[in-house]
């Protein structure tokens, strides 16, 4: 059989005239900084700075330490879960895997495991959960919002039911300390190594593999994707095992920073998780966000949160400021997205009559 | 288009005993009945005593409420996460006028509680009918911003039983024929509710919605007027579910409410309420709504910590959707079956 | 005495940006008859009727309706004026039951305030009995067959009085029982006075149902035959109505061995023992009708859809079932039917859509970035002609010839070895089309094997080397290039074959 070989120079078309393209449409200024991204990034250093000035006792190496530590979990989370939702898909269970992998690491300590085992096995109860969660979404084939809401009051009951009232504290203290000690000589505490590693691996699997090609494709149309050979139900079940193993990880490292393993530990976290997402510019419909917005999203809430604790408004205002800035970024991207289509039909127009 | 087709013969009507041995609600009733069977077996004063029956029939009124809303914005299509903050910010509310108003009629508290979760719901629904954003996030975001008003509000502070003029604590433990007012109040509630979806256009409106868009809009409906009916009833509702908190309660602070959200979704699920809209009666969503509140006061009679009741709740989400959809996926067999064979 | 027709066009016209969809559009519906449109795919079929139905607006032109001039703004206006429009694929509530779904809207209530069930079951009963087929009033429309599905939609549009009934290639994707039953309850209602307009494909449904043939071709009116008056080729030679040979550059190539091989493909219910070869070199394409099962094969094949038996071999190894990433590895290209869903990622860019497919063999050591993908990128929308300044434009802002090429370089890109391509030139301009046949032409030069699906019929003469065509998913007939005419692969698509003599095995 003579094997097709079809490569540019064997061209099928005789092109008349070589066409050129810009690589870009946009010049370099306007892709970079007319974004969702730079927006909150200037939102955060003006916070910070604004708040250097004004805000008493904030220009302190501890209060970025605490800072950091406070948001760990969620900075943590939120990077596979910005992947979920670039699928289109959605995980509300992560707070509550935290919950259940607390519980176990700690019942499992407190039975007497090496401590190290027990964090092992804290991170794989939060891998099975994450099984669960992808074969109801991805073989079974119930809506993934349907299923973290249900497997969210699921596990966080269990990880309640396990403990109790009581909690395990008695972990070694070298252990505890050295989750909360700093980084080097740094203002900030070891858990920023894990957090800036882990979005390293996962900016880079999202935007600079194949598979974070396919992750993007399944979320701007699953039809498509499908049709250009992307394993849309694997990659989809990947992603849940990968978020709740990242919840597990960051379920063992919640339970040593504050020594406490209790059943309510993550709490709510889903909701700051989903929030710091969607804040930081990635759609909701899927298709469209990078790992840095959502990293920057959470950075944002947890400066606002820590300038108000500092600021003396109290620490509970975080709730309206989380939501108010959840429902201000949403309006924005909402009306930018209606300007730029009526500018985009009126660009059309023009395209189909120059042809 | 296959060689196999034929006319496909016209579905059999079930007998109507079928249908009612088939429905969710039967199930439903039956589960209810041996769980309060098999509770009150282990431990008789769970049903027969004063406060027992007491507290079994007025327990669920709260969750009943808060279900039939959220499962009206789920039938559309939806999702309202908002409804724990809303019921948080009209029972304060309430305590607070009774507080600081002398003399206020308790009809007129119960308009403005009412009211005041109709307007936070139809916030909701301006926002999700105008901005063509997902539900889910917007009624994220006004959960949080709503708790936070209620907390930026409240603080530490709480409502004390002396706020409550004693007509209005009265309604709590009030009785109607050995049953408590306040349920019957709600049942009231449900059957008007449950009359307006299943006998009402505006009501069959909404399950048209939810049940297919495309032709909902083909048909000629307004997906945005008919989105914000059903955020504003499903706020009203909250905010009715504030004053029955108050009247069973008599106290109230800002965490008031907090995940009843889930709760309410769980009932709606349970009670027949197909995620994807479309589908699912009121009277399921009640029963569901009983029986869930039901197991969470049966679970420490029958030794369970009540501990467990979350992770109870979590099963029955998790077991409903899978029910629905393997339901779902056999009789869509079925019918393609009877289309192909015959 | 000369009264005015039931429903009237005259001149209508409507454009969708620079695209005439109709130019001039005449159309004539007496009450107590019924009116056949044909028309190739394209010639504006379905745009006149969603101007009559109130989905669109015309341009311009006349319209009355029992001879006052009529303008409607939405699909209510339509209801309300007497004008019921089925779909193909009808648009029920499936969770309502039958007799909600005729009364949608206008339940009616009883005294105490509820819907009055008893009465839309009763009616219902009394509809769908007229109809001769009763369908139980109580069961949910889910799950109804497409066929049964239409006579709800019939059953509601008699409920609600309408005079013009208009149905939209009902047939399409009908057995031939339930067509004849179809053509029963069509006849009925054009004894009971009502005026239908039919569209459809088969002629010999046309023939023996309608009562005139209107032919539109190119957004045109081009002629209002009598039925008792004309004859099937006539109507043919009126909607192909052009030479077809001259618009299709064939390359002469040479055909070489067997790249695909599918054998005794079957998936219930859709299609049956389906066996064909394609050879390198050679374009192969599947004819028939819409809804005949043409792209429900192809997507077998190629892995999108599962299969319940057969086999699929490319240069003598099988193909996977459900695993279009390995039948990409095998050599196989698809492209889709439909370019905005299937296609192409409309919000993406031109690179990222082009090198979709070729990501894995675009990636160094496991990485893949922007800089590693524009070369290939910025070759095929060469290659292509891809009318955009720069490779980040959406897709979405292209026009459809355009978005089409996209796709295309998407798919040459992977350097298949056998390319299915499912109606490539649907709903794009003609300058487009013609560069599409030459690339095609030119891709079997180079010994590529090229399987095309098309509706059009010069499409398909003036492009294939073998013609198979489909009918009611399976294939029965296969004519070769020599052979095929107008007339005898429209006969062979419309005609269930007269006996054993024409079943081939390719």
């Amino acid at each position: 059989m003579s094997q097709a070989t079809l490569t540019p120079s064997s061209a099928p078309v005789p092109a008349p005239a070589e066409r050129q393209y810009q690589r870009h449409d946009k010049p370099l200024w306007r892709r970079t900084l007319l974004r969702t991204e730079s927006a909150i990034i200037l939102a955060i250093v003006l916070l910070l700075v604004i708040a250097t000035f004004t805000v008493p006792f904030f220009a302190q190496p501890y209060t970025y330490q605490t800072m950091i530590l406070n948001s760990a979990p969620v900075l943590l989370m939120l990077l596979p879960v910005t992947l979920i939702i670039i699928t289109g898909d959605i995980d509300l269970s992560v707070g509550s895997v935290l919950g259940f992998s607390s519980a176990i690491f700690g019942l499992a300590f407190q039975a007497g495991i090496p401590i190290g085992v027990a964090a092992v096995l804290g991170v794989l109860a939060g891998g099975l959960v994450g099984v669960l969660n992808g074969v109801l979404v991805t073989i079974v084939g119930l809506p993934s919002l349907a299923v973290t809401i249900g497997t969210l009051a699921l596990f966080r009951g269990i990880a309640v039911g396990l403990l109790g009232t009581t909690s395990v504290t008695d972990f070694p203290t070298d252990i505890t300390r050295a989750m909360t000690a700093p980084l080097g000589g740094l203002p900030v505490p070891v858990v920023t190594l894990a957090i800036v590693v882990l979005a390293l691996l996962f900016g880079a699997l999202l935007h600079f593999t194949p598979f974070g090609r396919g992750v993007f494709a399944i979320g701007q149309s699953p039809e498509n994707a499908a049709f250009s050979g992307v394993r849309v139900n694997r990659t989809r079940l990947i992603l849940f095992v990968m978020s709740s193993l990242v919840a597990g990880a960051t379920g063992v490292y919640f339970t040593l920073q504050y020594s406490n393993a209790i059943g309510t530990n993550g709490f709510g976290f889903e909701l700051q998780v989903v929030t710091a997402i969607v804040l930081g510019g990635v759609s909701i419909w899927g298709g469209r966000g990078t790992i840095l917005g959502a990293l920057a999203g959470g950075v944002l809430i947890a400066a606002l949160n820590k300038t108000l604790q500092l600021a003396g408004i109290g620490s509970d205002t975080i709730s309206i400021v989380t939501g108010a800035a959840l429902i201000f970024s949403v309006v924005v991207a909402s009306v930018a997205g209606f300007i730029s289509r009526r500018r985009r039909s009126k660009a059309t127009a023009v395209v189909a009559v120059g042809t | 288009m296959s060689v196999t087709h034929t006319v496909p013969p016209i579905e059999a009507g079930r007998s109507p005993l079928q249908k009612v041995l088939r429905a969710r609600e039967f199930g439903l009733v039956v589960l209810i009945v041996a769980l309060i069977a098999v509770t009150t077996a282990v431990q008789p004063t769970f049903l027969f005593s004063d406060g027992g029956w007491r507290e079994l029939l007025r327990q669920p009124t709260i969750l009943i409420l808060i279900a039939l809303g959220e499962a009206i914005v789920i039938i559309t299509r939806n999702i309202d996460l908002s409804i724990g903050s809303i019921l948080c910010l009209s029972t304060y509310t309430s305590g607070w006028l009774f507080a600081n108003v002398e003399g206020i009629p308790i009809v007129l508290v119960v308009v403005i509680g009412v009211a005041l979760g109709a307007f936070l719901g139809l916030i909701n629904g301006l926002l999700v009918a105008f901005l063509k954003v997902p539900s889910l996030v917007i009624t994220l975001g006004t959960l949080y911003a709503y708790r936070g008003i209620a907390i930026l509000w409240i603080g530490p502070q709480f409502i004390r039983s002396s706020w409550l003029p004693p007509e209005f604590r009265a309604l709590g433990t009030m009785q109607w024929a050995s049953i408590p007012v306040l349920l019957i109040l709600v049942l009231i509630v449900v059957l008007i509710v449950g009359w307006f979806m299943t006998s009402r256009r505006a009501g069959r409106d909404l399950y048209a919605l939810g049940s297919n868009p495309e032709a909902a809009k083909l048909f000629g409906l307004s997906e945005r007027r008919l989105t914000l009916n059903a955020f504003v009833t499903s706020g009203a509702l909250a905010g009715l579910g504030g004053l029955v908190y108050l009247s069973i309660y008599a106290t109230g602070d800002a965490r008031v409410g907090t995940g009843y959200e889930l709760e309410a979704v769980a009932a709606a699920v349970v009670g027949g309420v197909a995620i994807v809209g479309g589908s699912g009666t009121i009277w399921g969503v009640a029963l569901g709504a009983f029986f869930l509140a039901t197991i969470s006061s049966a679970l420490p009679v029958l030794g369970v910590p009540s501990l467990w009741q979350q992770a109870i709740v979590g099963i029955f989400i998790v077991g409903a959707i899978l029910l629905d959809r393997v339901l779902f996926l056999s009789r869509t067999r079925r019918a393609k079956r009877k289309g192909s064979e015959s | 005495m000369t009264e005015a027709p039931l429903l009237q066009l005259d001149g209508v016209s409507k454009s969708f940006g620079a695209v005439a969809a109709l130019v001039r559009a005449d159309l004539a519906l007496e009450a107590g008859s019924i009116h056949a449109l044909v028309g190739e795919n394209g010639a504006g079929k379905s745009t006149l009727v969603k101007i009559i139905g109130g989905l669109y607006q015309r341009d311009g032109g006349e319209f009355t309706l029992e001879g006052e001039s009529v303008d409607f703004h939405s699909t209510r206006d339509a209801k309300e004026a007497g004008i019921a429009v089925i779909y193909q694929e009808p648009t029920l509530f499936p969770d309502f039951t039958v007799a909600e779904n005729i009364f949608v809207g206008r339940q009616p209530y009883t005294k105490l305030g509820l819907l009055d069930r008893a009465k839309m079951r009763r009616e219902t009963r009394e509809l769908t009995q007229r109809l001769g087929v009763p369908i139980d009033p109580d069961r949910e429309a889910r799950g109804l067959s497409i066929a049964d599905q239409q006579v709800v939609e019939i059953a509601k549009s008699i409920s609600v009085g309408a005079k013009v009934i208009i149905m939209d290639e009902p047939t399409a994707a009908l057995s031939g029982v339930e067509v004849d039953r179809l053509m029963g309850i069509a006849r009925q209602l054009r004894d009971e006075g009502k005026g239908l307009i039919f569209i459809s494909h088969r002629f010999d449904e046309v023939f023996s149902l309608c009562d005139t043939i209107t032919v539109m071709r190119d957004g045109t009116y081009i002629a209002t035959n009598t039925t008792t008056e004309t004859t099937e080729d006539a109507i043919i030679r009126q909607m192909v109505g052009r030479s077809v040979e001259n618009l299709f550059p064939k390359q002469e190539t040479t055909v070489g061995e067997a790249v695909l091989e599918v054998t005794d493909l079957t998936s219930v219910g859709v299609f049956e023992n389906v066996s064909f070869t394609v050879r390198s070199g050679e374009i192969v394409c599947f004819a028939g009708l819409v809804g005949a099962g043409r792209s429900e094969i192809a997507r077998a094949v190629f892995g999108v859809d599962r299969y319940d038996s057969g086999s699929v071999r490319i240069g003598g190894k099988a193909v996977p079932p459900k695993n279009p990433a390995a039948a990409m590895r095998l050599g196989m290209g698809f492209v889709p039917e439909d370019r905005r869903k299937q296609g192409l990622a409309m919000d993406a860019g031109v690179q990222s859509n082009i090198t979709l497919a070729i990501r894995d063999s675009l990636s160094k050591f496991g990485f893949i970035t922007s800089s590693l993908e524009e070369p290939s990128a910025r070759t095929w929308a060469s290659r292509l002609q891809v009318k955009t300044h720069a490779l980040d434009t959406e897709a979405s802002m292209l026009s459809g010839g355009n978005q089409q090429k996209v796709v295309l370089g998407k798919w040459l890109a992977t350097q298949p070895s056998i390319l299915i391509v499912d109606e490539p030139t649907r709903g794009i301009d003609v300058g487009t089309k013609a560069e599409v046949h030459r690339l095609l032409s030119e891709l079997a030069g180079t010994g590529v094997a090229v399987l095309m699906i098309s509706s059009e019929l010069p499409e398909v003469l003036g492009m294939a080397d073998r013609v198979l065509v489909v009918r009611e998913g399976r294939i029965t007939a296969e004519i070769a290039r020599e052979q095929a005419t107008p007339e005898n692969v429209m006969y062979a698509a419309t005609h269930a074959p007269a006996d054993n003599s024409t079943e081939t095995a390719a």
